[in-house]
């Protein structure tokens, strides 16, 4: 909502730096988004006459303009612009003036020709928004004089507002000059427009109300009389100013009186309606109408019409009128039409049809159902000037209108609910000028005041809305600032604080943490080797964005592609997010759970199983086991799962760590290994966590000998390790696989696994004995549970 | 047999000064004091001697010693530094001469903001919410005061997936469903934040995404107050900003809250003197606030008379772009090496 301070001003007395003024508004809730100054440093800029036109010879883009700046003699000026014709008056700069932009005008060659002055748009002059050409003047403004004069303009203050839904008296100069004339504690005068009727209303003029829960109030007028023209220039400057674009003395009337008083209104050719009469009711379903824009439009049941006597709809209640019975340069006689809409259905209405204006905005927010008498006389007393007449009589119907029983508002809660320690007198100063009323203290209950809510207030129903009010005009930045008394103590939980130690982990290791959208396509899906099986978006921007990922895996590969493609290749990533599956039966939530995802461009699957090693021991999992199976979308013979066991002991399978499968990376253009592991941090919170419970360090000295396995390669390293573990007993205080060797001295199809064993017992100094009798065991049960030999 | 000693003394103390290496030292250590020596020799014949005899030859005998003694430990000392200094010498390290091989990994700079967010609320007495990005209808709006066709409801452009009824499940345009969960999942006293991914039916330019991240706070408590919130956002915009940043509210609206407020604080940059960041303003607009409405309270079953809140919320992916000086959110999403190594 943009207003003038000047058009504040014919509502209150407010003085003082606009800026100022501009700082309460805001502190009101009507953000000051701008201020302009407007009409300021038009001085030296005159009205001219062009006496000629002609080709610049030396330039295309600039023609050589005569004009008469009011003594007669012929001034040439280069102007860049062409809408201009012999005889145009127009805008001219002259020489020595400051320009509201800054530049200076001043004689200067241009490609050799003399400008005497420039020839402005209305954007130069801080006038519009319009730089396409020269602002034409009307023909009556005489060549020498001022443009200020000429245009009736005075200097004046634009705020650009931001009105919150809630503010529907703010959608109007009015309701921001009573609002800010409360806080600036001036007088709010409403208007009181002085109209001379004349003539009756003719017979026949009827309004029925058919559906009251469509229209709360249906008042018309009739004014005689009428000259369609244009609007004198004060009008058309405020309309410009304020964001319309004026069209006709009627219309631009009807404009007018919507932005000063917030009732829109609809003017019909009242010779163009069907026996005079309107019917207000809901749409039939399927039912046509041509609106003003010429569009033939089907309606519903959820929209409401005015009808002629023969039910014909001729408007689309609060949204748009019809072509029927349009304004017209004919038109002499108009039916004016001033309405309350129920909100709740313009709001459906506009949105259905998609026609949102100015005036559905109002209906939306809720207009005032009791400012249609003075909002008609002040369209009449508008139009008074061209000879329209208003015709004596008016036909006023009314529908469902808001319940404005009082609103008992108790102290205690307005100052329980604030933090404030306002007694009833001053919580009646702050609302009465803002038009509510409330009943003197201690009419009511103790301690509560019966508040009044204005007809201008739709939005305010309650108690709690009541205090808002109170709250706003005794000001937010006044109420004292305290905290909370509750002792208490907050903190991360365990998930959230395991999370923090997985990422710190994967920093460590090296590892950027990407964050690449979860939105994914089918053919990603596809792409990356996964189950087409996943949540779909029904309304996406972007087909690429339709389906919920179902794994991080293609984000992360993209995310890999992308960085290779520039001159980034081996970059290492990781992520945390979430994945979507498919609810499980009888639930309407997708099975969303939290991943890691880590992508290690250049690297082999051992890379990958080093990361899920780090992991596992910086989040404290133990017991368990990598089981080397094919995964779909990883290198089948480079892939494990990782299976941990429930808290019932069963395999639970948490990840997959390995390679991506080459047929995967090919056709996500990668040409690099890529090592990848992917972990259900939601069932890794789910698992038995180690505690680190002490175990006495033994003080007797510890054994160390080494063993080393011909292996096949069908036989895995942990499956080894196992056997060893079983088959060592207590005695085993470590054993770690230090060496492999594949080569020369080895049948085919093997390697050898070293693996070096550390014994200590807790009681006892351990003999040769004792570690010989282990070693046996050990290689017995190796050699035994495997094709395995051991290495002389 | 005096003269004998002191002659033994001058050789020694020259050939000792002659050593040139450790070894050499330690070899004269035994040749000149140990059993075999000279002057232990002497030592054995001391006995035959008269008293006064004795007496003068011990003297002479230990001085020796001594003087001996004392120039082996000095020439040995001597030679350890010089050897030491050799081995110095030669270890000689360029710490200049480094290639790394791996550098430590980044944190994504939401990431960072958002963990700075969570320890400054931690340490205000917060704890921490979360709850699904994908929602019903009812958390998302009902809950929240937006009933069906509520104009508000065009405040968010929502992403709608194919679960449930048509337009019955989405994506959380804000985090705002977490208060709700937490108000059903336990009960008051309340203190806590709400981090999280949202999603808007938005075009990515450079202030949008159709994916970003928020977090909001919940208090409910007996007596809280508009004050209170004031309060709060006040101790925490200068415990995350530092003391030089203050807050101020406005009113605003939002369907869930009421009083509502706008959330502003000084500007960062220039801390309230007026710049470009804020268009000469001194102010920062941060996010939205205010207390909780009642057909919130009475959605989950709470007496709006017995107990009252506030909540508060606003964007963490914004505060890290001022922060670092990003001017194009997608930055924050393309995951170039380039960008993601910077911080």
């Amino acid at each position: 909502m943009k207003v003038l301070l000047s058009w504040l001003r014919e509502f209150a007395p407010f003085e003082g730096d606009p800026v100022a003024l501009g700082e309460e508004m805001s502190d009101l809730g009507m953000a000051v988004e701008s201020i302009d100054r407007i009409g300021e440093g038009l001085g030296g800029i005159v009205v001219a006459e062009v006496l000629d036109l002609r080709p610049h010879p030396d330039a295309d883009k600039i023609q050589l303009v005569d004009v008469d700046a009011g003594d007669g003699e012929a001034l040439q000026i280069c102007c860049g612009a062409f809408n201009m014709a012999v005889g145009d008056h127009v805008p001219l700069a002259t020489l020595g003036v400051t320009m509201p932009g800054g530049m200076k005008i001043e004689r200067r060659k241009l490609r050799g020709q003399w400008s005497n002055g420039m020839l402005c748009s209305t954007r130069e002059l801080g006038l519009g928004d319009d730089h396409d050409g020269i602002m034409v003047l009307p023909p009556s403004a005489a060549p020498g004089t001022e443009i200020a004069v000429a245009l009736g303009i005075e200097p004046d203050v634009l705020y650009d507002l931001e009105i919150n839904p809630n503010r529907p008296d703010a959608m109007s100069v009015a309701g921001v000059a009573r609002d800010l004339a409360a806080r600036m504690r001036v007088p709010f005068t409403q208007l009181a427009p002085v109209v001379v009727e004349h003539g009756q209303m003719p017979p026949g003029v009827s309004v029925e109300i058919v559906d009251a829960d469509l229209c709360g109030r249906f008042l018309v007028r009739v004014l005689a009389d009428i000259v369609v023209g244009e609007s004198p220039a004060w009008i058309a400057n405020r309309l410009t100013h304020l964001g319309m674009r004026p069209i006709n003395s009627v219309v631009d009337a009807s404009n007018f009186v919507m932005l000063e008083l917030g009732q829109p209104s609809h003017t019909y050719d009242l010779n163009k309606v069907t026996g005079s009469s309107l019917r207000v009711r809901w749409a039939r379903a399927g039912e046509t109408i041509r609106t003003l824009d010429e569009v033939e439009r089907t309606l519903t049941e959820g929209d409401g019409v005015i009808a002629d006597r023969d039910d014909h709809a001729i408007g689309i209640a609060g949204v748009m009128g019809g072509a029927s019975t349009e304004i017209s340069s004919t038109t002499s006689a108009v039916l004016l039409e001033m309405a309350w809409w129920d909100p709740m259905s313009i709001a459906r209405s506009s949105a259905r049809l998609g026609l949102r204006s100015e005036a559905s905005m109002r209906f939306e927010r809720g207009a005032d159902p009791e400012i249609a008498e003075l909002a008609a006389l002040r369209f009449a007393e508008l139009l008074a000037p061209s000879g329209a007449t208003l015709a004596t009589g008016v036909v006023d119907q009314r529908g469902d209108l808001p319940d404005r029983a009082p609103v008992p508002v108790r102290m205690e809660r307005v100052n329980g609910l604030l933090g404030t320690e306002l007694g009833g007198d001053a919580i009646i100063q702050l609302l009465t000028p803002i038009g509510f009323g409330v009943a003197p203290v201690g009419t009511s209950a103790p301690g509560v005041l019966d508040v009044t809510i204005p007809t201008f207030r739709y939005d305010t129903t309650t108690e709690t809305d009541v205090i808002e009010e109170i709250a706003r005009h005794h000001g937010y930045s006044r109420i004292p600032r305290s905290v909370p008394a509750a002792v208490r103590t907050g903190g991360l939980t365990d998930r959230q604080a395991e999370r923090r130690a997985v990422r710190q982990a994967m920093v460590g290791l090296g590892l950027d943490e990407a964050m690449p959208l979860p939105f994914v396509s089918a053919a990603d899906v596809e792409a990356t080797g996964l189950p087409a099986e996943f949540v779909t978006v029904t309304n996406p921007l972007d087909a690429g964005e339709s389906v919920l990922r179902t794994s991080l895996r293609t984000g992360l590969l993209k995310a890999v592609a992308y960085n290779a493609s520039h001159r980034h290749p081996g970059i290492r990533l990781f992520e945390i997010g979430k994945v979507f599956g498919r609810p499980p039966a009888g639930q309407q939530l997708p099975d969303e759970r939290e991943h890691l995802g880590v992508a290690l461009a250049g690297d082999d699957a051992i890379g990958a199983v080093e990361v899920w090693h780090v992991l596992a021991d910086a989040v404290a999992i133990a017991d368990t086991r990598l089981e080397q199976v094919p995964v779909a979308g990883l290198h089948p013979t480079r892939s494990a799962e990782i299976v941990a066991h429930d808290t019932d002991g069963r395999d639970l399978v948490i990840g997959a760590v390995g390679e991506i499968d080459p047929t995967v990376l090919d056709r996500f253009a990668i040409t690099e290994r890529v090592a990848w592991l992917e972990l259900d941090l939601d069932a890794v919170s789910g698992l038995a966590h180690g505690r680190a419970a002490y175990r006495t360090i033994s003080r007797h000295p510890s054994s160390d000998f080494d063993l080393a396995f011909e292996v096949p390669e069908s036989t895995s390293a942990a499956s080894i390790e196992r056997s060893i573990i079983d088959a060592a007993g207590e005695l085993l205080a470590d054993v770690r696989l230090f060496d492999v060797y594949r080569g020369p001295g080895l049948p085919p199809g093997t390697r050898s696994l070293a693996y070096r064993l550390r014994l200590q017992a807790r009681d006892r100094t351990l003999t040769d004995a004792d570690a010989a009798e282990v070693r046996s065991r050990v290689v017995a049960a190796v050699s035994d549970a495997h094709a395995a030999v051991l290495r002389g | 047999m005096i003269d004998e000693i002191r002659a033994i003394e001058a050789e020694a103390t020259t050939r000792i000064a002659d050593a040139a290496t450790l070894d050499a030292v330690r070899a004269l250590e035994t040749e000149l004091t140990g059993k075999k020596s000279p002057l232990n020799g002497f030592k054995k014949t001391l006995g035959g001697l008269d008293h006064e005899q004795r007496r003068a030859a011990g003297q002479a005998l230990n001085q020796a010693r001594e003087q001996i003694g004392a120039a082996l430990d000095a020439r040995a000392a001597e030679l350890a530094t010089a050897e030491r200094r050799a081995q110095i010498d030669g270890e000689r390290l360029d710490l200049t001469e480094y290639a790394p091989p791996r550098r430590r990994g980044r944190l994504h700079l939401v990431t960072q903001s958002r963990d700075r967010l969570e320890d400054v609320f931690v340490g205000m007495g917060f704890s921490v919410a979360e709850g699904p990005e994908v929602e019903t209808d009812w958390y998302n709006f009902e809950a929240l005061n937006i009933p069906e066709s509520h104009p508000a409801r065009g405040m968010w452009d929502t992403l709608y997936v194919d679960l449930g009824e048509p337009e019955s499940t989405l994506l959380r345009t804000h985090t705002s469903p977490v208060q709700i969960r937490v108000m059903q999942d336990g009960e008051p006293p309340i203190y806590s934040i709400m981090p999280g991914r949202v999603y808007r039916r938005d075009t990515a330019d450079a202030s949008h995404m159709p994916v970003f991240h928020q977090i909001e706070g919940l208090v409910v408590d007996k007596g809280i107050s508009f004050g209170d919130l004031a309060g709060t956002l006040e101790a925490f915009t200068s415990a995350y900003f530092g003391g030089a940043i203050h807050s101020r509210l406005r009113p605003s609206y939002f369907p869930f809250t009421e009083p509502s407020a706008e959330y502003d604080i000084n500007c960062i940059f220039c801390e309230g003197t007026g710049c470009r960041t804020c268009a000469q303003t001194g102010w920062l607009e941060l996010g939205g606030c205010g207390m909780v409405h009642p057909n919130v309270f009475a959605a989950v079953g709470y007496d709006p008379d017995e107990w009252s809140g506030f909540a508060f919320g606003f964007g963490i992916d914004r505060l890290a772009l001022m922060r670092h000086g990003v001017d194009d959110i997608r930055e924050l999403y393309t995951n170039d090496a380039r960008f993601l190594e910077q911080f």
